[in-house]
């Protein structure tokens, strides 16, 4: 084979490795990306059921609800609007009320999320930053507040 | 007055550095071998500045000397010792230390061990390795003071944080970082390649050792990272498609696409300049992954408390040293000159194909990564790209490139027999797809990956071994003349057969997780609970007292049928100085698989909420990731691959037609 037509190959090679991954991209990016949004945005948008969303909050004090077979209810919030969150499993291990949440999950309705997975903060010193900045959002977060803790 | 000294070693070690980028690049442009030779001493005295600042951050974490911020910050009296050493790089300053010590490590080796290179080219090479260590010494001590101190100085530090203490900090980071940092020195001899305008085959066997190095400390520090992740986090897992994950996975990419390449080069003289590109991109991924981490713009376990300025600067220094690569890539790069030719099949031709699907892999995972980031700041809309999209694209490129694996290594160099080939591989096909057909059927999910994959990496082993063993018995030769052959086979074709078989190790592992099992329940004392083929018993709850925490303990017995086959402790532990719970599961290793299990608080009654796993053939994900990188150390030991072994024996064949320089 020539050196031209060699290096034709080679393009031709690389241009279908190339197109088949677009393509596989492309298509994965179409299908299997989340939104992230906040409870207000969530009421705002007014997303049909079965959409899957992230939603991060603070968790509203006193909602947490156990019951048996590791079934969890709580509600998250972010000052303006909550949204029910119902998940079966085992809770992070800084799942807190009052903390900073991040529930990944399946709406069921206007007000209500089956989550899949919860993420809580990964230390005390600071929370998801999807959080702090839905939570900015919204005027509840003042600047410093969570660091300031000795 | 110890921390002192550091600080100052530091600033001293920027001189040093400076001396080290200045002086041989100006010397190797005039052609003066003295100004040359400085650079290898100022890389020598920069590694022993930076290792007394080193050892000063350590000895103030050892004696826990909480009036330096970054003790107080990260560390507390009761820590046990080790954690108090290991604490030193769990956070950003200390770990950006650790980074520019394993730098200098790296360009001393170059110092040391460079005689036979061309002394321009070390030159040259010092004088970038030099330039990295400025950017990054100015960033420490401009943005990062590891040795700021405190005044007044606490009465007890605030704790490292509890995630981190672990026996995997005190591994996964400077495993990771000798590989990160090791293509650095790869960087920097294509850097020097494109400034002299010269490459050939002896480039080649120069960089050869150093990228083997990187790679393997690489690939071992990601397969840490996982395994820690995977015990620690408490839900099974061991990859989970995070940014920080992908940081270190895009370099590794690389670095394996360029590993193949540079043996083409090395032993074809060919592709070139597609060499030199990937040798820029690893590192520009090793620099990018830097970013990502430490500049703050991802919400990570690994992203420590953040301050805007060094974001910037690191981007800064991300923009020289990608952009300034790439530039001077797309200026010299076309007066290189070309070399060998091949056929399409060939050992080359699959070389290719292999790094054609590791480079658009990688790609994959970058888009990935930044897609989020991209588009959050031009629409403000928040995004996750999670494993769906990993595994779908990424996977599928990798799961071809892992087709593709055994036959480029049976091809011969430049011109191939397929068909031959294939009937070599034969056996290894056969094997393969009939486990895969096995697997399916015995899978009743429905699932593709699992069987595809066990059958993949039943071929890859089989396929190697088979080509292993052609390579030293031919038709109609004794066992005893094939055992001397065998023997008489190069260390770096073992290597690169002890790779690749840990590559179809590693691939088991991840199938054998389609056949695991795993359930939530309460566990009440006494009344087993089923996962997979094991039952657990819970047989106590109890309290217990380490030195900075207490941990409520489970004891539980694990059975196969009537037969008690491990006992095991998982435990929940509360740290008081930070507020938190950490989750120590409970593991027993099984026939390579793994029982895990990983409890929540106990109940006042005495029964504990846990998630049990059954994993089997887990443990091979990363015992494949040791064979990957114990064939690197192989090849590295390749006495013919030995540094400058070639050149050194051209020197003496050259010196034999003309006087001595």
């Amino acid at each position: 084979m020539t050196r031209r037509g060699r290096r034709l190959a080679l393009i031709a090679a690389a241009l279908a490795v190339v197109g088949a991954a677009a393509s596989l991209a492309l298509y994965a990016l179409s299908d299997s990306i989340v939104f992230f949004y906040s409870p207000s945005e969530v009421a705002a948008k007014a997303l049909a059921p079965g959409v899957r969303l992230r939603v991060g909050g603070l968790v509203k004090t006193g909602s947490v609800m156990k019951s048996s077979d590791e079934r969890v209810a709580f509600v998250v919030t972010d000052g303006a609007h909550d949204l029910k969150v119902s998940y079966q499993g085992l809770l992070p291990d800084l799942f807190r009320e009052g903390q900073g949440v991040v529930a990944e999950g399946v709406l069921a309705g206007s007000d209500q999320l089956h989550a899949e997975t919860i993420l809580a903060k990964h230390d005390e010193r600071y929370m998801p930053r999807e959080v702090v900045d839905a939570l900015k959002k919204e005027g509840r977060w003042r600047e410093g507040e969570d660091v300031a803790k000795p | 007055m110890i921390v002192e000294i550091g600080h100052f070693a530091l600033v001293l070690a920027l001189g040093a550095a400076l001396a080290q980028t200045v002086v041989p690049f100006w010397g190797a442009r005039v052609g003066d071998n003295g100004l040359m030779e400085v650079g290898r001493n100022a890389a020598l005295i920069q590694l022993a500045l930076i290792a007394i600042a080193f050892a000063a951050l350590v000895n103030a974490h050892l004696t826990s000397d909480f009036s330096v911020l970054n003790v107080a910050e990260n560390s507390h009296s009761a820590v046990p010792a080790i954690y108090k050493i290991s604490g030193v790089w769990g956070n950003h300053e200390g770990s950006m230390l650790l980074w520019v010590l394993i730098l200098a490590i790296f360009g001393a080796l170059v110092a040391l061990f460079g005689r036979a290179l061309p002394r321009s080219l070390r030159a040259d090479a010092l004088a970038v390795q030099g330039l990295i260590s400025v950017a990054f010494l100015a960033f420490i001590l401009l943005t990062s003071n590891p040795f700021e101190r405190l005044a007044p100085a606490p009465f007890e530090g605030r704790d490292l944080n509890p995630i981190l203490q672990d026996p995997g900090l005190a591994v996964h980071p400077p495993l990771l970082y000798l590989g990160y940092v090791g293509f650095s020195i790869v960087y920097s001899f294509a850097a020097a390649a494109l400034i002299e305008g010269r490459i050939d085959a002896a480039w080649a066997r120069f960089v050869r050792p150093f990228t083997l190095v990187a790679w393997s400390f690489l690939t071992l520090g990601i397969a840490a990272g996982s395994f820690w992740a995977y015990y620690t986090l408490g839900w099974g897992g061991f990859w989970f498609w995070d940014p920080v994950e992908n940081a270190s996975l895009m370099p590794w990419l690389a670095g394996t696409a360029f590993l193949h390449s540079v043996a083409v080069m090395e032993k074809r003289d060919a592709l070139k300049i597609w060499t030199i590109f990937l040798a820029i991109l690893a590192f520009s991924f090793s620099l990018l992954g830097t970013f990502l981490v430490r500049s703050g713009v991802l919400t990570s376990v690994h992203a420590f408390a953040s301050d805007p300025r060094r974001g910037v600067f690191i981007l800064a220094i991300l923009a020289l040293f990608i952009f300034g690569s790439f530039a001077l890539f797309a200026w010299r790069a076309p007066m290189l000159k070309q070399g060998g030719l091949f056929a399409p099949i060939s050992r080359e031709g699959a070389l290719i194909v292999n790094n054609l699907l590791l480079t658009t892999s990688c790609a994959t995972v970058l888009l990935g990564t930044l897609y989020p980031l991209a588009l959050e700041q031009l629409t403000g809309e928040k995004i996750t790209v999670g494993a769906p999209f990993f595994n779908l694209t990424c996977g599928a490129l990798l799961l071809t490139a892992c087709f593709v694996a055994p036959f480029g290594f049976s091809l011969a160099w430049k011109r191939g027999d397929l068909f031959g080939v294939i009937q070599r591989l034969s056996l290894a096909i056969i094997v393969g797809a009939v486990t895969a057909v096995v697997g399916a059927a015995w899978l009743s999910s429905g699932s593709l990956f699992a069987p595809l994959a066990i059958g993949l990496a039943i071929f890859i082993i089989v396929g190697t071994l088979i080509e292993v063993v052609m390579r030293a018995r031919r038709p109609g030769v004794a066992p005893g003349v094939a055992l001397k052959r065998a023997l008489g086979l190069p260390l770096s074709l073992y290597g690169a057969a002890l790779a690749h078989l840990g590559l179809g190790v590693t691939l088991l592992g991840l199938a054998g997780l389609g056949f695991g099992a795993e359930t939530i329940a309460t566990l009440h004392r006494g009344a087993p609970e089923r996962v997979g083929p094991y039952s657990i018993t819970l047989d106590s709850v109890g309290e217990r007292v380490g030195p900075n925490y207490k941990e409520a303990v489970t004891s539980m017995t694990v059975r196969s049928g009537e037969r008690v086959v491990a006992e095991i402790a998982p435990a929940r532990r509360q740290f008081a100085a930070r507020q938190m719970t950490t989750t120590q599961a409970g593991l027993a290793t099984l026939n390579f698989g793994q029982v895990y299990v990983a409890i929540a608080d106990p109940t006042p009654d005495g029964a504990v909420p846990a998630r049990l796993y059954w994993k089997p053939l887990v443990t091979l994900i990363w015992f494949g990731a040791g064979c990957m990188a114990f064939g690197g150390a192989l090849s590295l030991a390749d006495r013919r691959l030995r540094f400058g072994a070639a050149a050194r024996a051209k020197v003496v064949a050259g010196s034999l037609a003309r006087p001595a320089q």
